[in-house]
């Protein structure tokens, strides 16, 4: 149950590359994207379980990504990401289909804890398929 | 400045009101009243000329009637009588006793030829009158040429007021003249009868101005009247004279018969006694208008103005409201931005800090001299991150007010926070700030952010109100039995007035000028206590102070 594969995607390189530096120190797949083209690209080629997505990015932006990634794999499963305590962008990243939403800067055994859960949900909607 | 502006301006509406609303209900009322005098002055003025023109003709018309009642009486007795037969002073004595049956005014009756002499004579004068030759006599001349002659007043030999009649008679061959000598009392007590009122006078005069009749004031029988010499007039008239400085009505009218001319006086103010109540009343009625209108005016112009003034009070506080909204939102703004920023670098730090944690740990480096001091920093960097994010946090929550947080508080702590905001203020005016704390305070779940609002609100008015050397007291007591904390803030300053005292939660309601207060402070306090489940109570006593309770369930 701890196998599942994640990916980060924000702009801020040096968060993005040390997130996944600490994420597979704890042995979980972990890719990265620095913007939404990208992370569309890369989950075109591969199936991931749990999406981590920053709201505000240059270019297509969280919510915009959110809307593809929902529309090619619904099933992945989507935390939002957000500098912003804009219960807006959160409620309406909800609407679309994210897990949940978490605040930058976040411990990063919160974002696990978060993680596990959105996992354990594609799980039980997979079986419900 | 503003404000005394302000004033001047409502100070200078005020009296355009005022003068506009009474202008515009004085001005009508004196002209309705003026116009309503003048008709009815003119209408009384009009109908007490026609009463005295009335009486005079009617005087006028009793005289000449008496006049002709007594021409026609000699003209018949001469007519129907021989020449011979009234010459026998036997028979004219009885025929002068039955005329006198019938009218007592005749005083003598005689019988003169064409020649003047006395051909018989009846009367009280017999032994003067009888051997009297009257040929020379003005009347004598005067009856030979005109028939009917009536004399002027005179007192004659008898010295009472009479006057003569006397009526020419042509026979075949003979002329002779039948005279009679008449009392005037008949006509004195005709006039009289239009001597009306205390001052009202009536008198004959003939065309020279002698008196006739005795009048009431003007004057004695046979003598100028002491009134407008009115002998030329001809009809009816009414005038109105002023003579010796005293104005009168007069009517005159002519007495046919013989040319003389009656006279009326009345006394206008007598007679325009009605009018002049008139015009008191009206005066009354127009004075008392007035009143009314004025009370009215300045009743009605100052709750106008208090109106005026409550609405502007609240537009000024709506435009406060809306530019306090809009500063918020642009604060809020910039607050978001800043936090945002900054929480990026934020969340690179703690990652990097984060992975440096992982990396000690991983590696053996237990070993290395300064390994206590690596984890030590390490860790401070993340107690620190965590530091700046809930300030970040706390930035983001003020941008944007989200849910009511719930939250343990402890009300000691909070109200602490908040003195400390206020102390330097309240220094500055001398005011000194007690603390009464309930020790080991119970804390409770609530908004420790919204609570701190409420409580720099209450705190803030209390300086307000005491403005210089004071005292406020704040103290927190524990309510087991209810299960409620309350705070009680208590300020020395001057209280509220009774009447205020139900009203200061009131939106919109403040004691400050236009422009200092919304007069929102108090109301959003007392909804957002509302929100959190308690109450707030105010008491005040003028002149000792004003405190407030607030009570909250632990929770």
């Amino acid at each position: 149950m701890d196998k599942f594969k994640v990916m980060i995607v924000d702009d801020e390189l040096d968060f993005l590359e040390t997130i996944i530096k600490r994420l597979k120190a704890r042995k979980i797949e972990v890719t990265g994207a620095e913007s939404g083209q990208r992370a569309l690209e890369i989950l075109a080629g591969q199936d991931i379980d749990v999406i981590v997505l920053d709201v505000k990015m240059p270019g297509m932006d969280g919510i915009e990504t959110l809307r593809a990634i929902k529309e090619r794999k619904p099933l992945t499963e989507v935390i939002m990401l957000t500098g912003h305590a804009s219960v807006e962008s959160g409620i309406q990243g909800m609407q679309l289909g994210a897990f949940d939403y978490v605040m930058k800067p976040v411990a990063l055994d919160e974002l696990l804890e978060k993680m596990r859960q959105a996992y354990e949900r594609k799980l039980i909607q997979e079986g419900k398929v | 400045m503003g404000s005394k502006m302000e004033e001047n301006y409502y100070q200078k509406l005020w009296w355009e009101i005022i003068i506009a609303t009474i202008g515009f209900s004085v001005i009508p009322l004196f002209v309705l009243g003026l116009v309503i005098y003048l008709q009815y002055s003119e209408s009384y003025q009009a109908k007490i000329t026609e009463s005295l023109k009335t009486l005079a003709e009617n005087r006028v018309g009793a005289i000449d009637l008496f006049f002709e009642e007594r021409i026609s009486q000699l003209t018949t007795l001469a007519n129907t009588n021989p020449l011979e037969k009234l010459q026998e002073e036997d028979y004219l004595n009885r025929v002068f006793n039955i005329i006198q049956t019938r009218s007592k005014s005749f005083i003598d009756l005689g019988v003169i030829d064409a020649e003047g002499n006395h051909l018989a004579y009846v009367g009280p004068y017999y032994n003067i009158l009888k051997g009297v030759n009257y040929k020379n006599e003005e009347w004598f001349n005067a009856v030979m040429g005109s028939g009917v002659y009536i004399s002027d007043v005179f007192l004659g030999f008898r010295k009472i007021p009479h006057f003569i009649i006397a009526v020419l008679v042509r026979e075949k061959t003979n002329i002779w003249i039948l005279r009679a000598t008449i009392n005037s009392d008949i006509i004195e007590n005709i006039v009289h009868a239009a001597q009306t009122g205390k001052k009202g006078d009536a008198f004959i005069i003939n065309r020279n101005n002698i008196l006739q009749t005795t009048p009431r004031f003007s004057g004695t029988l046979l003598s100028t009247p002491e009134a407008p010499n009115l002998s030329a007039a001809t009809g009816i008239s009414v005038e109105q004279i002023d003579y010796l400085g005293e104005t009168s009505l007069y009517a005159t009218s002519l007495i046919k018969n013989k040319k003389w001319v009656l006279v009326i006086k009345e006394n206008p103010t007598e007679q325009l006694t009605p009018l002049l109540r008139a015009r008191f009343i009206t005066l009354l009625i127009c004075g008392a208008g007035v009143l009314v209108i004025i009370l009215g005016a300045v009743f009605s112009t100052r709750s106008m103005m208090k109106e005026l003034l409550r609405m502007e009070r609240k537009k000024a506080a709506s435009e406060d409201l809306a530019m306090q909204s809009s500063k918020m939102a642009a604060l809020g703004k910039m607050a978001a931005g800043i936090a945002h920023e900054i929480n990026n670098p934020l969340a690179v730090i703690g990652e990097k800090a984060g992975w440096l944690k992982d990396l000690l740990r991983e590696e053996d480096l237990g070993t290395s001299p300064n390994f206590e001091e690596f984890a030590d920093a390490v860790n401070k960097i993340e107690v620190h991150v965590n530091r700046a994010k809930k300030i970040t946090h706390r930035l983001l929550g003020f941008a944007r007010r989200m849910e009511p947080v719930q939250e343990r508080v402890n009300l000691n702590d909070i109200l602490d926070d908040t003195i400390g905001f206020l102390e330097n203020d309240a220094r500055y005016r001398n005011i000194d700030i007690q603390t009464d704390f309930f020790e080991g305070l119970p804390s409770t779940t609530s908004d420790s952010s919204q609570l701190q609002q409420v409580f720099l609100n209450i705190l803030n008015n209390a300086i307000d109100a005491i403005g210089k050397d004071g005292e406020i007291t704040v103290k927190t007591s524990h309510l087991a039995k209810i299960n409620n904390l309350a705070v009680e803030i208590s300020d020395n300053g001057p209280g509220i007035p009774k009447e205020m005292v139900d009203k200061i939660f009131d939106p919109f309601f403040t004691t400050k000028t236009v422009g200092k207060g919304t007069g929102l402070g108090l109301s959003i306090s007392y909804s957002i206590i509302d929100k959190l489940g308690g109450r707030m109570m105010v008491a005040s006593e003028q002149g000792k102070g004003t405190t407030f309770t607030i009570y909250l369930p632990i929770k």
